[in-house]
C-alpha cells in the first residue's frame, strides 16, 4: 500500500471543508465519538442536518471566529492506499499557508464553485501548486447540485481554467464535477451526471499514478548524521546516515563527495534490518565507503558523471512567508537546504510575480509578506543544488531570521540557463 | 513496484529522518517514553535510526506514581535491552516537596499534575529537544501541529505563531530556555502503529492484549480496579476479557471489552474500530472538546 500526500485548497465557502469531510465520513474514517460531537455541535449552532464541515475546523480560537487559521492535517485510507491531506484555508495567507501544506503534496485539488467559475483565487491555487512542483492537479467542481448537474457549465469552467493551466507548468490536469454536500462523484460515480465520463475523485486519487514522479534517475545523498558507535563490537564502524533525495544507490558504485570532490565506492548499504542491495528515495539508510574519508553531514554523495551543481550563487523562486518585515537586497538569512545550512546576503530581487495575473513586475525591489518573486543569493559556502523542477529536495530551501529564529521565506532553486 | 516503498516503510523514513536531524541539530535531546506503544515504537525507530550505535539522547519518563505494574516492567526491560539511558521526573515526589496538590473525589486524576515536572525536567537537564510520541490523527489540535513544536520559556505552544515547515526542511534555532517538541509519529495513525508493531515485531507491554481483569464501568468505560481507583458502592465489579488501546495514568485509562489476544487480532480490530482510541480510553480527553488545547498550551505533551 502506498502513501499518497495531498494538498486541497479553495476559496472561502467553496465547499473544502465538506468535501473533505465527506472523503472522511464515506471513508469510515470518521469515528462514531467525532461524529457525536460534530451532531452536537451541529444542533447547538441550530444548523439543521450535521454539518461534516466540523469535522475538520480544528482549534477552538478557530471554531470561535469561525475560520480555520493553518494547516491542518487529516489521514484517511482506503484498501489501495494511505492519504494525508495538508488543509489549508484559502483566504488569509493563503501563500504562506499553501506553501507551508502543500510543499511535499503529490496531489493538489483545487474546488472551485460551479456557480461562481473560475476566480481569481482558484488561478492563484492553481499557480501555487504548479509553483510547488505539485505533480498531479484535480479541479473540483463542486455544487454541481445548485447548477442542475449541467454539463454546460461544467464544460464551460474546464475550457477557461484549462486556458489559464496552459501558461503554467503542471504535469497532470483533470476535472471533476461534485456535489460535496450529497456525496456525488466523491466515492463513487453519480447517477446525476451520466456525461461525466471520468471516475469519482476517491477513485481518481486511488489511481493516479505516483512513483514515477520522484527522481531516480540523479543519485543525491546528503549526509545527515555520522554512525560511530563507541563499542568494541563495532569499533571501527564508520557509516553515513541519511535519506535517499533522488537517483538509485547500490553497492559497489563509484561515487563522489562533495563538496571535496573525492572518490571512492560504495561498501555497503546498511539499515538496522540488514544490508539493502539498493537505496532509493525517500528511503533512510546508512552508507559505508570503501576509503576513509573526511565526510561530515552536510555533504553530498553523489556519482562522479552526475554531480548537482556546486555554487555560492543561487537563482530562485522565494515565497516572502512573514508579516515582520520583507526580503530585500543586502539583507543577510540563513539558509537551510538539504542537511546544509548556511547563511546567505540577498544580492538582487529581479521581480515579484503577480500571483493572479503571472505578470512579472520588474520594478520591484523586495518582497512582502505572501509575495513571490525572483531572487538572487550569494552564500558563504557553496550549495550542492539541483533546479527544483528536477528534485524537490536538492532544489529547495527555507531562508531563517538570524534574530528571531523565525522561518521567513521558501525557496526553489531556477535552473542556470533560464533567463534572468 | 520498482522503486516503490510501502506507507509503512516510508513513514518509517519519515521518523527516522526526523530523529537523525534533532541528533544532528539539537544539543540535550531527549525523548519521552511512556511504556506505551507509541513510545515503545518511537524508541524502535530511534534505535533503527543509529545502528549500530546507541541512539545519542536519554529517555524521560514522567512517572505518575499511578502506573500499570506491566508497563513499568516494560519499561525497565526495555531499557536494559537498548542500553539507553532513563531519566526519571516524578508526580509523587513533586507532590511529596508540596509543589503540587493533589486532585480529590472519586474521579481525581494525575494527568493535569504531569506539566510540572515535565518542565522542572527541562530545566534541570538542560534539554532543547524532547521527542514526543503524539500523532495529529488522535485529536484536534495536534493535527494542526508541526513536527517541529516550538515551546518559548514557559514551556508554552503558541498555535497561531508557528513557524511554516516546508520539505523535510526543519528549523530547530531557539533561544536559550527555549525548547522544541518534535513529533516523529505525526503522520501515522492508530492503525499504521499496530500494523507496524506486526511487521516489526515491537515489543509492547502485555496490557495491550486481552487479558482477563477485575472491572467495573463507570462514564461507559471500563476501568481496573487497583490501589488508584475505588468502584463507588453503585458500580458493580466484574471479571471482563479487556485490552487497553493506550496506557496512561492507571486512574483514567480505561480498557476495551475485547478478544483481541495476538497483535494481528488487534491490526483487525482496530481496522474496524467505530470510536478514537482517546474517545474510548481517555477521560481526561473526554471533559472537554478544548481539554487536549488548553492543556498543551501551558506546556503539556
Ligand atoms: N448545495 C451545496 N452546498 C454545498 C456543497 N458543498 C458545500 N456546500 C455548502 O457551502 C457552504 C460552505 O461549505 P464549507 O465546506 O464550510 O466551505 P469551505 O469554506 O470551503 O470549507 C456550507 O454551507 C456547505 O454546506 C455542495 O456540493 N452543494
Amino acid at each position: 500500500m502506498e502513501l499518497l500526500r495531498l494538498a486541497t485548497a479553495g476559496s472561502v465557502d467553496d465547499g473544502k471543508s465538506t468535501l473533505i469531510g465527506r472523503l472522511l465520513y464515506d471513508t469510515k474514517t470518521i469515528f462514531e465519538d467525532q461524529l457525536a460531537s460534530v451532531e452536537a455541535t451541529s444542533a447547538q449552532m441550530g444548523t439543521e442536518y450535521t454539518n461534516l464541515a466540523l469535522l475538520t475546523d480544528g482549534l477552538r480560537a478557530e471554531r470561535e471566529q469561525g475560520i480555520t487559521i493553518d494547516v491542518a492535517y487529516r489521514y484517511f485510507a482506503t484498501p489501495a492506499r494511505k492519504f494525508i491531506i495538508a488543509d489549508t484555508p484559502g483566504h488569509i495567507q493563503y501563500t504562506r499557508n499553501m506553501v507551508t501544506g502543500a510543499s511535499t503534496a503529490d496531489v493538489a485539488i483545487v474546488l472551485l464553485d460551479a456557480r461562481k467559475g473560475v476566480l481569481e483565487q482558484s488561478r492563484r491555487h492553481a499557480f501555487l501548486a504548479s509553483l510547488l512542483g505539485i505533480p498531479h492537479l484535480v479541479l473540483a467542481v463542486n455544487k454541481m447540485d445548485l447548477v442542475d448537474y449541467d454539463q454546460e457549465v461544467f464544460d464551460r469552467l474546464k475550457s477557461e481554467f484549462r486556458d489559464f493551466a496552459s501558461k503554467l507548468d503542471i504535469g497532470d490536469l483533470t476535472f471533476i464535477p461534485v456535489s460535496a454536500l450529497h456525496g456525488d462523484n466523491v466515492v463513487s460515480r453519480s447517477p446525476n451526471t451520466p456525461w461525466y465520463e471520468g471516475t469519482s475523485l476517491l477513485h481518481h486519487l486511488e489511481e493516479v499514478h505516483i512513483a514515477s514522479d520522484r527522481n531516480h534517475i540523479d543519485a543525491r545523498f546528503p549526509v545527515q548524521y555520522v554512525v560511530r558507535p563507541q563499542s568494541t563490537e563495532h569499533h571501527d564502524y564508520r557509516g553515513y546516515a541519511g535519506t535517499v533525495a533522488g537517483g538509485v544507490f547500490k553497492p559497489g558504485d563509484e561515487v563522489m563527495v562533495l563538496p571535496s570532490g573525492l572518490r571512492t565506492t560504495i561498501a555497503s548499504i546498511d539499515t538496522a534490518d540488514g544490508p539493502v542491495e539498493e537505496a532509493f528515495g525517500p528511503m533512510s539508510v546508512t552508507l559505508r565507503l570503501t576509503d576513509e574519508l573526511d565526510v561530515s553531514r552536510g555533504d553530498l554523495i553523489c556519482r562522479p558523471a552526475n554531480q548537482p551543481r556546486s555554487t555560492q550563487d543561487v537563482e530562485a523562486t522565494v515565497a516572502w512567508l512573514s508579516d515582520q518585515g520583507t526580503l530585500s537586497p543586502r539583507s543577510m538569512y540563513a539558509v537551510k537546504h538539504t542537511t546544509r545550512t548556511v547563511r546567505a546576503m540577498v544580492r538582487d530581487v529581479h521581480y515579484r510575480l503577480d500571483v493572479n495575473t503571472l505578470h512579472r513586475d520588474e520594478a520591484a525591489n523586495s518582497l512582502a509578506v505572501n509575495e513571490i518573486g525572483r531572487v538572487t543569493l550569494r552564500t558563504t559556502a557553496p550549495l550542492f543544488v539541483d533546479e527544483y523542477r528536477r528534485n524537490r529536495t536538492t532544489g529547495s530551501f527555507i531562508l531563517v531570521d538570524e534574530s528571531t529564529n523565525a522561518t521567513v521565506g521558501a525557496g526553489m532553486v531556477l535552473g542556470s540557463s533560464q533567463p534572468t | 513496484m520498482r522503486y516503490e516503498l510501502s506507507h509503512l516503510r516510508s513513514l518509517e523514513a519519515e521518523a527516522i529522518h526526523i530523529i537523525r536531524e534533532v541528533a544532528a541539530e539539537f544539543e540535550r535531546p531527549a525523548m519521552l517514553f511512556s511504556g506505551g506503544k507509541d513510545s515503545a515504537v518511537m524508541l524502535h525507530l530511534a534505535v533503527k535510526a543509529f545502528w549500530p550505535a546507541r541512539p545519542p539522547f536519554p529517555l524521560l519518563h514522567i512517572d505518575t506514581g499511578h502506573n500499570f505494574p506491566e508497563v513499568l516492567e516494560f519499561r525497565d526491560e526495555t531499557v536494559a535491552r537498548t542500553g539507553v539511558r532513563l531519566e526519571v521526573a516524578s508526580v509523587q515526589q513533586a507532590i511529596d516537596d508540596g509543589k503540587l496538590v493533589e486532585e480529590t473525589g472519586p474521579r481525581a486524576s494525575r494527568n493535569q499534575l504531569q506539566t510540572l515536572p515535565l518542565l522542572e525536567a527541562i530545566e534541570t537537564h538542560r534539554f532543547d529537544a524532547l521527542f514526543g510520541g503524539g500523532r495529529r490523527d488522535e485529536e484536534k489540535a495536534r493535527a494542526k501541529e508541526r513536527v517541529f513544536s516550538h515551546r518559548d520559556e514557559f514551556g508554552q505552544w503558541d498555535p497561531k505563531n508557528q513557524r511554516p515547515e516546508l520539505w523535510n526542511l526543519y528549523n530547530p534555532r531557539h533561544r536559550v530556555g527555549e525548547h522544541f517538541r518534535v513529533f516523529p509519529l505525526s503522520n501515522w495513525t492508530e492503525l499504521d502503529i499496530w500494523q507496524y508493531v506486526e511487521a516489526d515485531e515491537v515489543a509492547l507491554p502485555p496490557i495491550y492484549l486481552a487479558h482477563q481483569r477485575e472491572v467495573f464501568l463507570r462514564d461507559g468505560m471500563w476501568l481496573a480496579v487497583g490501589p488508584y481507583v475505588t468502584p463507588a458502592e453503585d458500580e458493580v465489579v466484574e471479571v471482563r476479557t479487556v485490552r487497553y488501546r493506550t496506557v496512561g495514568d492507571m486512574s483514567c485509562t480505561g480498557a476495551v471489552e475485547s478478544p483481541a489476544a495476538t497483535v494481528s487480532d488487534i491490526v483487525a480490530e482496530v481496522a474496524a474500530a467505530r470510536v478514537t482510541e482517546r474517545g474510548a480510553t481517555r477521560a481526561d480527553d473526554r471533559a472537554s472538546e478544548a481539554a487536549m488545547e488548553d492543556r498543551k498550551k501551558v506546556g503539556y505533551f
